[in-house]
């Protein structure tokens, strides 16, 4: 250690009117797993980019290699020949291809005219997958691997290609703990054979048990780089927001009557068994390993599947639900765990977003579509979930994640339910936003509605749920209440 | 736990097989050199499309402008042969070449250049070109072609029942083709890149894939295609009729999806556009050979087409559960 991979110094980058970075320096030693931390906006992702050479640092900015060299900004092939590579979250593989080809691709591009043997294509992709110590199957099509899988793919591509600075960008998004644990390793690994790694994760839990040192950047400036030990999770989050975030378990109140009850409530191959009762003004928290069985449950609950056994009562009446909208009309709402694909139509208005749960009473009592009232409704909503939006007109993808899901939220509770199931509600939401969002899932239901609250972070489980249920490979293996219990414990049951 | 795989070009062959054995046994000619080699030379001008057609849809794009290109091809080169006094087989499909690539590099070109998506890039030029064409000819044939184009040029001759059979030219022109495709969309990267680019554009691009230069092969070598199946198919008829190939693109597309391309991109192989040609034209050829109305034969394309989409489904439904499981593993 000690040894410089990469070093930057003086990097600012304006676009349009907006100075993205700010006089930001970098350091990355060779061999260290190194965190870029700072919340969604804060220039992380330019840095990133100009470190790549995709876009032009401002002048006078300086980047060296731990040699004599020292340049005024880095072009793509001078990255990709200092072995500088980036894991895009979306991993940019190709799911058609097999394993081996999408790790050999880049000597497709490479040599587009030399005739290739599929043969040679494997036994490279071979010694790449040895090399990383992971078991991979060269020949199955990527489209076939889960994403943590996929993840290995595009690690082992980058490795062929030579890296010896990995950029990882969200790359526990959507990974179970165990394949979080696996991924971590390999990163240990890797960098144990000299090979620097830049890390970049909302999760603070993760950055702080792999990472050896965290760079922390705030609207566009350099906040500074800690080593994370000593390092706290509190400290890490005041130094990404700026802000002391005074986070406070949440003071359970008596629940009312009983409004939605399962008894006995399976679906073949998903889970089974699942009995539990939800009341009136509580917030329900439903946890487990991804894969246990929640969103499954959660997808029975709100119409979209059938359930293969047991039966579901609502203040005390027996309730089919023959679809979604059979759910929503009997108070039930849900926001999906994927904002980005299923929760939002990202290129429309958020006053269409907003409404779109509730185009048909919108209609009555005239059958036609008044914007005005569209509009009436929106605003009404935000401000009531003090949503940050310039014009309500503009596409929903123009806001930050943390308020698109508060426009998932608000256009949920436009259906006026009695029942709202949040899936994942703060993924890819910043540390700041999630604060939010729980004060208003909390005031929801101290407004008498009843919440489950579905995630596998049990530090957001243990601080807002009222009750507690975790699932295990589709069963439910344990309920208990947060106040009996402390986070590391809950977290320990989650994963045991 | 790998099952039997036999991929989509494995099904179809064994299902063109078992046809062939029931056609075998209920009529009296289907299974003679005769039927097989036309049901070959018949075929051969599709085949070409299709083979061009695949490199297309592995991209990720779409064409239905190629068969009227091809007509536009035939019309100008065979023009162009009379003015010069009759040319020879090697410039006439020299020109049939160039010229058919540079109405695909048109496609290509509006595609790439102007961002619009390849349907309707391709339904304008398909009205374009064929307006062109019926303008230009008032709709008058050509009939009396080059000599050399005239005469059929018979490669294998095998005596048989009735006379003799034989196979011609065009079953070459379109092997040929057929392995140069499947060449490159196999044994070259830049065919790789060609899968890969139709099977995630964005992740191409960041690869650093040319990707105009994607575009321009793919139209490019659909016109070539499609030069070459105009000139094959005017050779064929012995005749050139602005509107004969009009049409035909639906079934050539509708052939090479059932060989396992996808409007998607990413997927298709040469062999699975070729076998899908072949099935098509096995059922068309039974069908007649059972003295079924050649009217049924649309809605059973119809069919076999819905049916074969939906089977492919089925299957598609299947990962997420693999992939639960192995997440929970």
């Amino acid at each position: 250690m000690g040894d410089i991979a990469l070093r930057a110094d003086h990097v600012s980058k304006v676009f349009g009117h907006s100075r993205v970075l700010d006089d930001v320096s970098f350091e990355l030693r060779r061999g260290e797993v190194l965190c870029l931390a700072g919340e969604n906006g804060c220039g992380k992702s330019t840095l990133i980019k100009i470190l790549n050479g995709v876009h032009a640092p401002e002048a006078g900015a300086v980047f060296s290699f731990g040699d004599d060299t020292a340049i005024g900004h880095i072009t793509p092939r001078e990255a990709r020949a200092r072995g500088i590579h980036v894991i895009w979250q979306d991993l940019a593989l190709f799911a058609h291809l097999s394993v081996a080809e999408n790790i050999v691709f880049d000597d497709y591009v490479a040599n587009p005219m030399r005739p290739l043997s599929y043969r040679a294509a494997r036994q490279q992709a071979r010694e790449v997958i040895e090399r990383l110590g992971v078991q991979l199957d060269p020949d199955t099509r990527v489209e076939e691997l889960s994403i943590a899988r996929r993840q290995l793919v595009a690690i082992a591509r980058v490795l062929r290609a030579g890296a010896r600075i990995i950029f990882m960008d969200e790359p526990t998004a959507s990974l179970t703990r165990n394949e979080v644990r696996t991924l971590l390793d390999l990163t240990r690994a890797l960098s144990a054979q000299g090979i620097s790694i830049v890390f970049v994760s909302h999760r603070l839990a993760e950055v702080l048990a792999v990472c050896q040192r965290v760079t922390v950047l705030r609207n566009g400036k350099l906040v500074g780089t800690y080593p994370t030990e000593g390092m706290t999770q509190a400290r890490l989050s005041q130094l990404m927001t700026g802000q002391e975030l005074n986070l406070v378990p949440r003071q359970t109140a008596p629940s009312g009557e009983p409004v939605l009850e399962l008894r006995g409530l399976s679906r073949r191959g998903e889970f089974e068994d699942v009995s539990l009762t939800l009341n009136r003004g509580e917030i329900l928290g439903l946890t487990g390993l991804l894969g246990a069985g929640r969103t499954e449950l959660a997808h029975v609950v709100f119409g979209m599947t059938q359930p293969t056994a047991g039966e579901m009562r609502m203040h005390g009446k027996r309730l089919t639900l023959r679809s979604n909208r059979d759910a929503i009309r009997h108070g039930i709402a849900y926001v999906s765990e994927d904002r980005l694909n299923l929760g939002l139509v990202q290129s429309q208005s958020i006053n269409m977003n907003t409404a779109v749960t509730v185009l048909g009473e919108l209609e009555k009592p005239r059958g036609f579509l008044a914007p005005w009232r569209v509009r009436a409704l929106t605003a009404e909503w935000i401000r009531r979930l003090g949503t940050k939006v310039s014009d309500a007109e503009l596409a929903v993808s123009s806001l930050s994640g943390g308020n698109q899901q508060r426009v998932v939220i608000a256009k949920w509770l436009a259906t006026k339910p009695e029942v709202l199931i949040l899936d994942c509600p703060t993924v890819g939401v910043d540390i700041g936003a999630k604060a939010g969002i729980f004060e208003i899932i909390r005031q929801l239901a101290d407004d008498g509605m009843a919440i489950i609250l579905i995630s596998d972070e049990a530090g957001e489980i243990w601080m807002n749920a009222d009750r507690v249920i975790v699932l295990r490979e589709g069963r439910v293996s344990q309920e208990l209440t947060p106040a009996d219990t402390t986070e590391e414990s809950l977290e320990e049951i989650i994963n045991a | 736990m790998r099952r039997l795989h036999l991929g989509t070009e494995g099904v179809l062959a064994l299902i063109i097989l078992g046809l062939g054995v029931v056609l075998s046994l209920t009529t009296e000619n289907f299974l003679t050199v005769q039927n097989l080699f036309d049901l070959l030379n018949n075929q051969s001008v599709n085949m070409i499309f299709a083979a061009g057609l695949v490199v297309v849809l592995i991209a990720g794009g779409i064409d239905i402008s190629f068969a009227v290109a091809a007509s536009v091809v035939q019309y100008v080169v065979m023009t162009l042969l009379i003015s010069i006094g009759g040319g020879n087989w090697l410039f006439g499909i020299a020109l049939s070449m160039a010229i058919g690539t540079l109405l695909g590099l048109f496609n290509a070109l509006l595609i790439y250049r102007f961002r619009i998506v390849s349907i309707i890039v391709t339904i304008a030029t398909f009205n374009l070109y064929f307006g062109l064409l019926m303008v230009f000819t008032g709709g008058v044939s050509i009939y009396d072609v080059p000599d050399w184009l005239y005469y059929a040029v018979p490669l294998i001759d095998l005596p048989a029942t009735r006379g003799s059979a034989t196979l011609y030219l065009p079953v070459a022109v379109m092997a040929v083709i057929s392995l140069a495709t499947g060449f490159i969309l196999t044994r070259t990267g830049f065919g790789r890149a060609i899968y890969g680019f139709g099977s995630s554009p964005e992740a191409a691009r960041r690869s650093g894939v040319r990707v105009g230069l994607i575009h321009a092969f793919a139209y490019g070598w659909l016109g070539m295609c499609a030069g070459v199946a105009g000139l094959m198919q005017a050779h064929i008829v012995q005749e050139v009729v602005p509107n004969a190939l009009i049409g035909q693109e639906l079934p050539i597309l509708a052939a090479v999806v059932l060989g396992g391309a996808t409007l998607g991109g990413g997927r298709g192989s040469v062999t699975g556009a070729l076998l899908g040609v072949l099935l098509l034209a096995v059922v068309q050829n039974g069908l007649n050979l059972l003295g079924v109305t050649p009217y049924a034969f649309r809605m059973i394309v119809g069919f076999i087409i819905l049916a074969a989409i939906t089977c492919s489904n089925l299957d598609k439904l299947l990962p997420q559960r693999a992939m639960a499981r192995e997440a929970r593993s």
